[in-house]
């Protein structure tokens, strides 16, 4: 692949801790191959830093295959970068030319605390999944994997909400902050299956309450979440959450 | 010398050990179960299920990872399947056969009943997923669909499209999570074990780095289990996740469990290759896609035009032309050393020229293209419909991968071949453990890529997701109660006793160490330079003298880290360089032991090439008589091991030349 060499301008925010206000410092990275991850150019950066003597950036990161869902940067004004359907680690700097400047900032809502730098506290997701996002059903109690035929579209379907990184973009990206699009995906993906079906009720208002609970905000239907979203994930799972969230809530009623 | 070691295999027929076992092992009754206390190290595969499992019978499990969320564990990455003994295909498949092709892909270097075990477990694996919800790729008819993996001649892998591993993990997950939200489970996130407390030679808890605060924590656990994952890092650029590290493992070992096989190293053929300095990790691109792409290289050397350019008569298929009974799904080691050769021989591709093809058209456009064509009842389409109508089927199977691949490399494969070369990928090797996964150490266990077990020394693919969940899953939730059964007076010990003390002195003394040097080179630098010796040297193809050369030059590094190492920022606050520095510190303790045991196994077998040790036709030439054991390095000192062996007795299948001729 052809590549070339650039040079550009990083504004970072740098937050020494939980408690501390934050600012945004800038730094000159030179000499950047275009057939570098983005993640490695702040690796590059870093490499500097360390030399100087200076506290590197901290940032999450792991798989750096799109997979993990730990990055998160939140990258000129969209989480993720300017790439679509796509994470902070899989973006690549051929996306940016010589001279450009880049603003890079933590995941920006209530319910994720920044820890240090780039890093944010997502606990909030798990808490949520643990307060219903799950089938009950303890090792051992399973029925052979074919008893129970799945339409294809449906399993499809399925899949596609489950395929879900928990990486928070979606609410970086709302202005209300809302999880909503993390939460209709997992009751998306468990309410299209027979397996999810006797919980169905319980989960998506146990789910909801959770959400609440957390401080996210509530949806305005701006659809911020689903333009950002690395595994494209559809809004039509937030009309399935409301639709689900509806008809639990007159079950519970009677 | 060396002593020989018992893994406690149970006597009988290979096919009753498991179920007599079950039958015979020590039980815990269900009162007693909330007095005892569970310390699990790891929530990927393994460490999500034995958690999971382990809080729904009613023991108190405490749950660690150094990510920021259990769901992060590296086995989310993982790609391309999960094989099972189901025979939903009626293609001739049973336990028996997934056994045999596990010890036959192992190149005969692994343990007969614990393989058997895994074979038997793994139906019971699809089905509690697919209870948990797991969306795995189905069939028109609703049924499950299965593909082919390499060193085996049926279907028997289970799939999510690329992403097997994140929808398993996430199924363990909300397993763990349920449990948690019950109060089975306390999980510990961002917080690291740095080492393991024992108490009159039991296991008894560890000391974890939180790594949000920099502060040493102590956990008690009657006991401990390990599913740290594997150490293929070691190498520096690895597909494996940025965080994956040998410490935990290294800790115990250092603390009295043997290390087996640590030279076992699997080098994946299919990974997106190096392009430049930069590089901070490698891509794979699954095995699955061997089932529809074909692999070649120009037959010309100085090959000039294009990949579609040139004519099939000019492309050399060297799997197919080698071995034209498996073709393009040989066994990993196989395929690696295949491409290393026609590239070594000047035929690679690229402008590294350290690359081979693989290639979809083919299947594309005759299978996928022509059966669309059919189902849609087009009659003679041209080539353009062919490829249109495959796109969307291969698509479906392979596109999130496809997808990686144009993101890395700026190419589109559904256009022209991918560029691929081997890279390290799994590791093996890994803690040595008897047949209830207790390591050397009482009340210390290790599963999945932590643990040494299953794979000899080739794993197969799509292997590892079934071992890691049939040894959390169904394995240790028995094998634990039998230890534990003799604990059940043990009231839980206060974390004021004194080995704990001592434990958590010690690894404040190493911090210390480290942040004092304030040398003048950085972390990422010193494990680079590791990376390239073992690659050179302990990689592909290692012999004698390199790998002679390779300690030197390990011990002169390790040396020099630990005199010029800089770490900046402060002890007790969030410091990513530090935990770095503490995982390369291990590694280049690890490297040596690695270079020790490939020095000291002079056979070739599996992924372990010694170039000493081959055939006329540069095959992987075992010598049974001589090192038909696995080798379990004790700690000794700095850069001393006693090694012990386990012997391998083969009682049902019979010892020959691998061929997938
Ligand atoms: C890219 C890729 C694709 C793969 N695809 C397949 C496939 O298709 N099929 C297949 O069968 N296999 C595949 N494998 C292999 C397989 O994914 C792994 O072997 C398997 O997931 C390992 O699972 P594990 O539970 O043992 O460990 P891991 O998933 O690596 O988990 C390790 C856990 O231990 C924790 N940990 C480690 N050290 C510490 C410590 N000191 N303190 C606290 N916590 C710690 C981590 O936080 C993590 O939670 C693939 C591997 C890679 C790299
Ligand atoms: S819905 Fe999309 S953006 Fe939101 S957490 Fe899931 S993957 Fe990330
Ligand atoms: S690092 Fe895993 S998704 Fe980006």
């Amino acid at each position: 692949m052809e590549h070339t060499m650039i040079n550009l301008t990083l504004k970072i925010w740098r937050q020494k801790n939980a408690d501390s206000a934050g600012q945004f410092e800038t730094y000159p990275v030179k000499n950047i191959s275009t057939e570098m991850s983005f993640l490695e150019m702040i690796d590059v950066l870093n490499e500097d830093l360390i030399n100087e003597g200076k506290d590197p950036i901290a940032f999450d990161h792991d798989c750096r295959e799109g997979i993990c869902g730990a990055c998160s940067m939140y990258i000129n004004g969209r989480p993720h970068g300017p790439w679509h359907g796509n994470t902070t680690c899989q973006l690549h700097m051929r996306a940016y030319h010589d001279g450009d400047t880049i603003v890079i900032e933590p995941w920006r809502a209530n319910s994720f605390p920044v820890i240090k730098d780039l890093m944010v506290d997502r606990s909030a997701f798990d808490r949520i999944i643990q307060a219903g996002g799950y089938v009950s059903v303890n090792t051992g109690n399973a029925v052979d994997a074919n008893a129970t035929p799945i339409e294809k579209d449906l399993a499809d379907a399925s899949f596609a909400a489950a395929a879900c990184i928990g990486c928070g973009a979606c609410v970086a990206a709302c202005k209300n902050s809302s999880a909503m699009l993390f939460v209709a995906a997992k009751v998306s993906h468990l309410a299209l299956l027979p397996q999810g079906a006797p919980e169905r009720n319980t989960r998506v208002l146990d789910m909801v309450a959770q959400m609440d609970k957390e401080g996210f905000g509530s949806c305005t239907n701006t659809g911020a979440c689903e333009a950002v979203c690395p595994k494209e994930i559809s809004i039509n799972n937030i009309a399935r959450l409301n639709r689900e969230y509806m008809l639990a809530g007159t079950k519970a009623d009677k | 010398m060396t002593n020989m070691l018992d893994a406690k295999i149970p006597s009988g027929a290979i096919e009753n050990k498991w179920t007599n076992y079950k039958g015979h092992c020590k039980l815990v009754n269900p009162a007693n179960k909330l007095k005892l206390e569970v310390i699990v190290i790891g929530t990927g595969l393994a460490g999500a299920s034995a958690a999971a499992s382990l809080g729904e019978l009613g023991y108190k499990v405490k749950s660690f990872c150094f990510q920021d969320s259990p769901r992060r564990a590296h086995s989310i990455a993982a790609q391309g399947g999960i094989n099972a003994a189901k025979n939903y295909q009626n293609d001739g498949d049973s336990v028996y056969r997934l056994f045999y092709d596990t010890v036959k892909g192992g190149d005969y270097r692994s343990r007969e009943a614990n393989v058997y075990r895994l074979a038997e477990v793994s139906a019971n694996i699809i089905d509690q997923c697919v209870a948990q919800g797991v969306p795995f790729a189905r069939e028109y008819g609703g049924l499950l669909s299965n593909r082919s993996f390499g060193g085996v001649q049926v279907k028997r892998t289970f799939y999510a499209a690329g992403q097997t591993g994140q929808q398993l993990l996430i199924g363990a997950y909300q397993a763990l999570e349920r449990q948690v939200a019950l109060g089975n489970v306390e999980m510990y996130s961002r917080h690291e074990m740095l080492e393991v407390v024992l108490i009159d030679g039991k296991a008894r808890g560890v000391i974890c780095r939180n790594l949000i605060t920099g502060e040493l924590e102590r956990f008690f656990g009657h006991a401990v289990v390990l599913c740290s994952g594997g150490y293929g890092n070691v190498f520096y650029l690895s597909t494996n996740a940025m965080g994956s590290n040998v410490t935990a493992a290294w800790k115990a070992h250092k603390k009295g469990a043997y290390f087996g096989n640590p030279c076992f190293t699997q080098i994946h053929p299919t990974c997106i290759p190096v392009s430049g300095d930069h590089q901070s990790k490698l891509t794979l691109m699954s095995e699955s896609l061997r089932n529809d792409g074909r692999i070649w290289v120009p037959k010309n050397k100085g090959e000039t035009r294009k990949a579609n350019e040139i004519p099939d008569e000019d492309r050399d298929y060297y799997l197919e032309r080698r071995y034209p009974a498996f073709g393009n799904l040989v066994p990993r080691d196989v395929a690696s050393r295949a491409a290393k050769e026609r590239c070594d021989a000047g035929f690679g591709v690229g402008t590294t020229k350290q690359a081979v093809y693989l290639d979809f058209r083919y299947n594309l456009i005759n299978k996928y293209g022509k059966a669309e064509a059919h189902r849609h009842g087009i009659h003679n389409p041209d080539e353009e419909t062919l490829v249109r109508l495959g796109k969307e089927v291969v698509k479906e199977k392979y596109g999130n991968l496809f997808d990686m691949y144009e993101k890395i490399t700026g190419e589109n494969p559904y256009e022209v071949p991918m560029r691929i070369y081997p890279a390290v990928h799994y590791t093996m090797g890994g803690l040595w453990v008897d047949y209830e996964l207790m390591t050397s150490v009482q009340g210390l266990y290790a599963l999945g890529e932590a643990n040494f077990s299953d794979h000899g020394a080739n794993r197969l693919g799509a292997s590892a997701l079934m071992q890691g969940l049939a040894d959390g899953y169904f394995v240790i939730p028995y094998t634990i109660g039998n230890y534990l059964a003799h604990e059940i007076s043990v009231a839980p010990i206060p974390t004021t006793h004194e080995a704990f003390e001592e434990a958590e002195k010690s690894v404040r003394n190493r911090i210390e160490k480290l942040m004092n040097i304030k040398g003048d080179e950085s972390v990422e630098s010193f494990h680079k330079r590791l990376g390239k010796i073992m690659w050179e040297k302990c990689g592909m193809a290692r012999n004698e003298k390199g790998l002679t050369e390779a300690i030197g030059e390990i011990q002169t590094l390790r040396k020099e880290f630990w005199s010029k190492v800089r770490i900046p920022g402060a002890i007790n606050e969030m410091n990513p360089e530090l935990d770095k520095a503490g995982r390369v510190a291990d590694f280049l303790e690890l490297g040596e032991l690695m270079c020790k045991d490939a020095l000291n196994r002079k056979e070739s077998c599996g992924g372990h090439f010694r170039e000493e040790s081959q055939t006329a036709e540069g095959e992987a030439l075992r010598d049974d008589d001589n090192f038909a054991f696995v080798s379990a390095w004790e700690y000794k000192d700095e850069s001393h091991w006693e090694m012990h062996q386990e012997h391998l007795e083969f009682e049902v299948v019979k010892l020959t030349q691998r061929s997938y001729k």
